[in-house]
């Protein structure tokens, strides 16, 4: 029950609404990769921590 | 005449517009005075006592970024009578939606461990134990909701944010230097040059002026009041008046502990109420009943930016103006956040120095996303029309904000990961 509520959601949102122009495009692999250094800098603080 | 015949329509017009904003501000001079929450109020305090009057000029820029970022939330919920959440998952899938969801409900829980943190020290000046304190606070915010009237939460809301303006009076009980207030904290200077402790407390600043549940509440605000397209203008103006009156608490608490702390670092503001005397006297005593106001308000905010969120996703029902019985998984929500973060600092030895560092973290994987979202949004002509796009001069403003709060929030959280990286505090 709860699973189909996860996908019953994932499947109203399927598609993005926005127009995916270039600019929104970059905007969001500039998110991606600004999230994905944070979670770097976070791996390089948990190994240094245990270190 | 025809002069009196003027002036009197022009009379009767004001006063109309005035009983119009009355009845439509709320949600923008709430989440602008809650914006100066337990975390704020320490951060504002501390800026006091580390450098006296010098930064005032500073807060006075956080005027325009907080209005900009947050009348951009009353539009696009005014126009799409979305909230935040559904907003990001309707324009961008279910992978962003859920980022965000996610997110925000852990910066949410974490900074409301904060709130609690503020609370419970406030109160602990007059020897109320912080297992009291967190009872009294949930009996306070279940009232306040259980009512069943968005009206009834807004007005009491409003209450407590007239409370936090006690800083106010506060600064003139204390009598600071007008003179001097005037010659340094108005003028631009950067005391003690551009070092650490410098960058430190201008991120702390900013990080505290916009944080990520307001751009969530606000938006969720709007839409539970029933903002329509044509009260724009009057939510606009009731986001400025909320942004001036943030500010002016700001600057009121800095000449508080600019007089009285000067030179005395402090690391928080309850630390600061017992430095100034405690519960026997009239400034300690105000300013501990200011912090736990503060917390209050933030607490009753962000619980419920994220009930509000959980509720526009899952699709049920998510309103102020539902009673418990029709809307129980909203409330279930609201309650849970709340009890939850309240719990954790009841836990002895509990890390809340650890959480507090966490807040600032976590908040920065999710303030940068919601305001990419927030401009990419505003610019969508299917989601806002032609009418309530941002214009040129707007996204000139707004991108060059977002982008500043990007750079010195991402800072400050590398700073507080990596506290040797840009050398000791």
């Amino acid at each position: 029950m709860k699973t189909s509520k996860f996908a019953e959601i994932n499947r109203r949102y399927k598609t993005p609404q926005i127009q995916m122009s270039p600019a929104v495009k970059l905007a969001l692999l500039a998110l991606r990769l600004y999230l994905l250094l944070l979670i770097v800098l976070l791996v390089v603080k948990f190994i240094s921590l245990l270190k | 005449m025809n002069f009196l015949d003027r002036a009197f329509y022009r009379l009767k017009r004001g006063i109309k517009a005035i009983r119009l904003y009355l009845v439509l501000a709320g949600p923008g001079i709430i989440v602008m005075v809650a914006d100066n929450d337990a975390g704020g109020i320490t951060t504002y305090a501390a800026t006091g006592a580390q450098y006296g009057y010098h930064l005032i000029w500073f807060l006075l820029f956080l005027l325009p970024v907080a209005y900009y970022v947050q009348e951009m939330t009353v539009r696009l919920g005014a126009v799409t009578k979305h909230g935040h959440a559904e907003a990001i998952f309707v324009a961008f899938g279910s992978f962003w939606g859920w980022f965000s969801l996610f997110d925000l409900l852990l910066v949410n829980w974490l900074t409301l461990v904060t709130e609690f943190i503020g609370m419970t020290a406030a109160l602990s000046i007059f020897g109320i134990p912080p297992l009291l304190t967190v009872i009294l606070v949930v009996l306070i915010m279940g009232l306040m909701v259980l009512q069943g009237r968005y009206w009834t939460w807004e007005k009491i809301a409003l209450a407590f944010c007239a409370v936090n303006l006690i800083y106010i009076p506060l600064a003139f009980i204390v009598h600071p230097d007008v003179h001097q207030i005037i010659s340094t904290g108005l003028v631009p200077n950067i005391p003690g040059g551009l070092n650490n402790t410098f960058f430190f407390f201008i991120m702390a600043n900013i990080g505290t002026t916009i944080a990520p549940w307001m751009i969530f509440f606000q938006q969720s605000s709007v839409v539970d009041k029933g903002l329509q397209e044509k009260d724009i203008k009057m939510g606009k103006l009731d986001t400025l008046m909320g942004s001036i009156l943030t500010v002016l608490v700001a600057i009121f608490i800095v000449i508080v502990t600019g007089t009285t702390l000067y030179g005395q670092p402090i690391d928080s503001a309850a630390q600061a109420a017992q430095d100034l005397g405690g519960a026997k006297s009239l400034v300690g005593t105000l300013l501990a009943i200011g912090l736990f106001d503060a917390g209050l308000l933030g607490a009753i905010c962000i619980s419920l930016a994220s009930s509000w969120a959980f509720g526009e996703v899952f699709g049920w029902a998510h309103s102020l103006n539902r009673k418990i019985k029709e809307a129980p998984w909203f409330y279930a929500a609201y309650f849970l956040l709340l009890t939850s973060a309240g719990l954790v600092v009841l836990i002895p030895k509990a890390p809340l120095i650890l959480i507090t560092l966490f807040v600032q973290v976590i908040a920065v994987t999710l303030l940068p996303a919601a305001l990419v979202f927030l401009i990419l949004l505003l610019n969508d002509k299917n989601t806002m029309g032609e009418k309530y796009c941002n214009t040129r001069l707007q996204n000139f403003v707004t991108v060059s904000i977002v982008l500043s709060i990007i750079a010195l929030s991402t800072l400050y959280a590398v700073s507080a990961i990596f506290p040797d990286l840009f050398g000791a505090q």
